[in-house]
């Protein structure tokens, strides 16, 4: 759901912005900006965000699919527009609260992404959480080097969950272990830690559920989605706000399933194409002066009362 | 025992003779098979393997050479062989020394898959 102008959002009865959506399906933008009011996660354009006087109490930001060390035609510099991302985040007119990174945080799992990934990140000074990508596991110990670094206060390999400002999140890990000829996939002992998680949480705490791959099913034939991401959802039906933030597609799409919302961000390194517009869901080389506008972060801010939870997205250039 | 110098001549004549030849009209003796193995590549492109089936004689070499801008791996399920992550250019090579139905995937997109049969 995108608020587009003074009015807001607009919802048809199944709770979905259809301009919105649309809007949402084009390829502009640096950054998600999320805000969640009374439980359900809405988007708004950066330049909005940037103008808008904004009572806006609390609010994190996405930010996806660096791809440190990623230097080929579709952005020769991908250390250099996660750069200007971070910048970005510096000129937000309400400083957000954490930062969540939904994987490819590197591009080969080198220490030296790494490290630059940090140092770049870190510029921004507020809190990061962490789910890896499957670029981010193939080190020599197959994400021994992620959970080293990143995977301290985690379970398994690297899902978690924490409580902040009255939402729950939770931080789920759906690039190990993938199967021949399937999708992402959470896991039977995963998805048995998720049930289990949710069980002690109250139908009214909004939820805020973060992966790297969509947890539905976005394009099966690039591989975009998770097998088990249904039995998943199944836990998060009886609540009254649920939102479920992606990365991996590199562009903004989303959708609305009764409670349930769901959105993918852009890259902060290269745009891929939309599902079945091209030969593979590889690297999209645009004209030079488009990259930065498909490149982007996004905010969500947070406001209790009757609205739904507010996305920003923002491309770098726009 | 024939002299050095005929033999050295006989030599050079067949070198002579193989390289004027059609590869159709060469014989390759069994016992020459497994020094000089069959070498068959598999690229690695717009996340597909091509061709992503391939029947291939026992002893073959099999090298998947990675095309894309992005990396992939190639993953036996049966745990019979398992490549590094190859980086665009980066190729990565087994031999099948069985006859036998292999299948394989990219275990970092694992809707790319292939299947390499092994038959005399």
């Amino acid at each position: 759901m995108t608020i587009d102008g003074d009015d807001g959002p607009r919802f048809d009865p199944d709770g979905i912005d259809r301009r919105g959506f649309l809007e949402c399906m084009t390829w502009a933008g640096t950054g998600l900006l999320w805000s969640v009011a009374a439980g359900l996660p809405a988007a708004i354009g950066m330049r909005q965000a940037l103008a808008a006087p904004a009572a806006t109490p609390f609010t994190f930001l996405q930010i996806s699919d660096s791809h440190v060390g990623f230097d080929k035609p579709a952005n020769p510099d991908a250390r250099a527009t996660l750069r200007e991302a971070i910048a970005k985040i510096k000129t937000l007119p309400s400083k957000p609260a954490f930062m969540i990174h939904t994987g490819d945080i590197s591009h080969l799992s080198k220490d030296k992404e790494f490290d630059d990934a940090d140092q770049i990140i870190g510029e921004a000074g507020i809190p990061v959480f962490y789910v890896p990508g499957e670029h981010d596991l193939i080190d020599e110990g197959t994400g021994a080097a992620y959970l080293a670094r990143y995977g301290k206060n985690a379970k398994g390999a690297g899902w978690f969950s924490f409580d902040q400002n009255g939402i729950h999140y939770v931080g789920l890990v759906n690039v190990v272990n993938l199967k021949a000829g399937g999708l992402g996939n959470l896991g039977d002992e995963q998805l048995a830690w998720l049930k289990d998680d949710l069980a002690g949480q109250s139908a009214s705490t909004p939820i805020v559920v973060f992966a790297h791959i969509p947890l539905w099913t976005v394009y099966p034939d690039w591989g975009w989605g998770t097998s088990d991401g249904a039995e998943a959802l199944s836990y998060l039906r009886r609540f009254g706000s649920v939102t479920v933030l992606n990365g991996h597609i590199h562009q903004v799409m989303q959708k609305v399933e009764g409670a349930i919302a769901f959105h993918t961000a852009r890259s902060t390194a290269f745009p891929q194409p939309a599902p079945g517009t091209a030969p593979s869901p590889g690297p999209q080389k645009v004209p030079a002066g488009e990259l930065r506008k498909l490149l982007g972060i996004a905010t969500v801010d947070f406001v209790r009362g009757s609205e739904p939870l507010a996305i920003i997205d923002r491309p770098l250039d726009g | 025992m024939p002299p050095i110098q005929s033999d050295s001549a006989l030599t050079r004549r067949a070198a002579l003779l193989a390289a004027l030849m059609p590869p159709l009209f060469i014989h390759i003796p069994a016992a020459a098979e497994d020094a000089a193995p069959n070498v068959t590549v598999i690229r690695i492109e717009n996340f597909s393997f091509t061709p992503a089936g391939l029947t291939v004689p026992p002893g073959t070499t099999v090298t998947w050479q990675n095309n894309d801008d992005i990396p992939h791996t190639v993953v036996s399920p049966q745990k019979v062989f398992r490549s590094k992550p190859l980086d665009t250019g980066d190729r990565f090579s087994f031999t099948f020394a069985e006859p036998g139905v292999y299948s394989y995937f990219c275990g970092l997109h694992p809707h790319m898959v292939g299947t390499v049969t092994v038959a005399r």
